[in-house]
């Protein structure tokens, strides 16, 4: 039978199946961070319980780490506590964990592909539903919470049922400046932020296969913004030139076998999908959002919408409370939208390619004075790429303020935050209320599309500046 | 786990689509290493201003909503960030059922290792549900017949057996999943012949 890239994972990962449809599901690769893990570690204690594969179990502390000044440790007592907590834990269960001082520390989401650890075809959960963003190497790989780390820990296994098949094509090219940020936050405002839920997204097509490994991150990573728990792209040779070498990928012998296998992972040609979805990339112009929901997209040539143009209650009444909390007009256009913050960083746009991207548009500009803008690497190592590169003096140079790396104001559980009724042009992923910070007003954007937005001083269309 | 079974109360309306979990419990309330004691931060910033006094029209702030044990609301309830601590934060303000037309998986998943029930409803029985809370009238919950009762009427409701049987049970998914051990080592022996990279060997 003719199977998707989903079904064949889900195939060779099938430790059990159950009469009433749920499934037992083997983890390949387990992350842990700070915030989710506390609980499951305890849960274990409690129980005596072991963590069944350390060496299939990787740590790091991310969320509540400081980005400015990290030799004086953690100033916030609580965060402390639960760094500290990792620390022990990983310890006491023999779980690898690179520390703060170590220079491969970062989001958890973006070390695991650095070192490796993330490999195609293989099963990747993490307490954290960013975990999508693995899926860039055709893994399935989706967010879990602290019972089902938990389990993880103890059994190596999940219990799952399985998902519906959704495809999401892109055919075409890219017009200048726009970027797979705008790719998935178009995909997200047309299929809304339930669109996926209980599917799971394989995105294909021409301009999906012309991305680079990180942009193709970038799209995995805000799939649980539409709602589906995982995203995923057939792994080809960009993914497997990436993964040669890395510390934790295979070796000799093992990586000839892997890659034999990695081959296998395609959806056949005649699989059929429970739903389809095609764009056409050359349509595609910088997005940004207005509101307080993923999916409250337009373009920078657009204007905010109107509540009173929405005839649906549901739909007008959010379009409401949603200028409300922005502090925005009806009708306004999106370029008067003036800005108060920049953060360049996070999960879906804190790697090396989204640096450069942005460095791009800032070289031998200065940013607005009234703006308040920085740059948090995704890990030390970008950190390190990046000041080979330079960046770090463009960034510098412009006004950026260049810190150290972690989630920071992506959700602002360390000291990086905004201010009520702060607004910042943010290259993070979700402008929930209070996200960013208690009244905090969040615009998502491209990391070229937050630089041209800390030059100008408003959201501003990152075209007018490309050479 | 605490077991589910029936359950009877006033419901508390709160007619918001796409609550995400970062309304549900903020990050500053993220950094405990316990369960407990979420509940006074459960929708903190629609609950308290900011000088920390209560919002005198917010639902839950409000005689009986603040002892309500059942909560309806907008579709797709519980979206965004997979944190734990949002059921742990309803649990723990003593909501140990929730009615939506729609949930984020996540969240939804995440109910059910906590003893919560998250039911889902079409949006028209939600409608006429929240008449009831508007009324502070009570409705009860019966999670074995898979029904709820409200004044004359009963609705009946869909939720997976392995689900209702763990929390009917309270039962432990790890002790149930480790009886499968037998299961779980053919499957790593088979692993380790034929992806021999996984385990690094």
């Amino acid at each position: 039978m003719s199977t998707t890239l989903y079904d064949k994972i889900w195939n060779d990962h099938l430790v059990d199946q159950q009469d009433d449809g749920t499934a037992l599901l083997f983890v390949d690769r387990h992350l842990v961070h700070e915030v989710t893990s506390p609980q499951a570690f305890e849960g274990l204690r409690n129980s005596n319980r072991k963590v069944r594969h350390p060496n299939l179990t990787l740590a790091v502390a991310d969320h509540n780490v400081p980005t400015t000044d990290r030799t004086k440790g953690i100033a916030d007592a609580e965060s402390k506590i639960q760094v500290d907590t990792l620390e022990s834990n990983c310890k006491e269960f023999g779980v690898q964990l690179f520390g703060m001082d170590d220079k491969r520390q970062g989001i958890v989401h973006i070390i695991g592909p650095e070192q490796g650890f993330t490999q195609p075809g293989t099963v990747i959960v993490c307490g954290d539903s960013h975990t999508a963003t693995h899926g860039a190497f055709g893994s399935l790989a989706f967010g879990i919470g602290t019972s089902e780390v938990e389990h993880v820990l103890a059994t190596q296994t999940l219990v799952q049922k399985k998902a519906k098949n959704f495809r999401i094509n892109v055919n075409g090219q890219l017009p200048l400046g726009v970027t797979s940020k705008d790719v998935i936050l178009q995909i997200i405002g047309k299929i809304g932020t339930a669109g996926g839920t209980g599917s799971v997204i394989e995105y294909a097509g021409d301009l999906i296969r012309s991305l680079s490994v990180e942009q193709r991150m970038t799209i995995c990573n805000m799939t649980i913004e539409g709602g589906a728990r995982a995203g995923l792209i057939a792994p080809d040779e960009k993914i497997f030139n990436y993964l040669k070498g890395k510390p934790m990928s295979p070796k000799g012998d093992n990586w000839e076998k892997a890659l034999n296998y990695w081959n296998t992972l395609q959806t056949d040609a005649d699989a059929s999908f429970d739903q389809e979805l095609s764009l056409n990339a050359g349509e595609i112009l910088p997005m940004i959002t207005w509101g307080t929901s993923p999916q409250d997209v337009i373009t920078i040539d657009d204007k905010v919408p109107n509540p009173q143009s929405e005839s649906d209650e549901d739909k007008k009444n959010s379009i409401e409370r949603a200028l409300k909390y922005m502090g925005l007009k009806p009708d306004m256009a999106a370029k008067d939208i003036k800005i108060d913050k920049v953060f360049i960083g996070s999960c879906t746009n804190g790697r090396i390619e989204d640096l450069r991207e942005a460095a791009k548009i800032l070289k031998d500009k200065k940013i607005s004075s009234h703006v308040n803008a920085m740059v948090v690497p995704g890990s030390g190592l970008v950190k390190e790429q990046a000041e080979q590169e330079g960046l770090d003096k463009i960034f510098v140079n412009s006004g950026f303020e260049w810190r150290e790396p972690g989630c920071s104001m992506c959700l602002a559980m360390n000291a990086d935050k905004l201010k009520p009724e702060e607004r910042c042009a943010s290259t993070s992923n979700r402008n929930f209320e209070g996200r960013q910070g208690r009244g905090g007003r969040t615009h998502l954007v491209s990391p070229g599309m937050a630089a041209a937005a800390a030059i100008s001083g408003s959201l501003d269309d990152v075209r007018k500046y490309q050479n | 786990m605490q077991k589910f079974n029936t359950l009877k109360s006033v419901p508390a309306y709160l007619p918001i689509v796409n609550i995400d979990t970062d309304m549900i419990i903020p990050k500053q309330f993220l950094k405990t290493i316990k369960r407990t004691g979420l509940g006074k931060n459960l929708f903190f910033e629609m609950r308290y201003d900011d000088q920390g006094k209560e919002i005198s029209d917010f639902i839950l702030n409000q005689n009986p909503y603040n002892g309500s044990k059942i909560l309806i609301a907008g579709k797709n309830f519980g979206c965004g960030s997979s944190r734990e601590h949002a059921p742990w934060a309803l649990l723990d303000f003593g909501i140990t059922c929730v009615i939506s037309s729609s949930y984020a998986d996540i969240f939804y998943s995440n109910c059910f290792k906590n003893g919560i029930l998250p039911i889902i409803l079409e949006e028209e029985k939600i409608k006429e549900l929240s008449e009831y809370a508007n009324r502070k009238e009570e409705i009860s919950v019966d999670l074995n017949h898979e029904k709820i009762v409200y004044g004359n009427n009963e609705i009946k409701f869909d939720v997976d057996p392995f689900k209702k049987k763990c929390l009917l049970e309270g039962l432990d998914d790890i002790a149930l999943s480790l009886k499968k051990s037998d299961k779980i080592e053919n499957f790593e022996t088979n692993l380790k012949n034929q992806k021999p990279w996984i385990f690094n060997d």
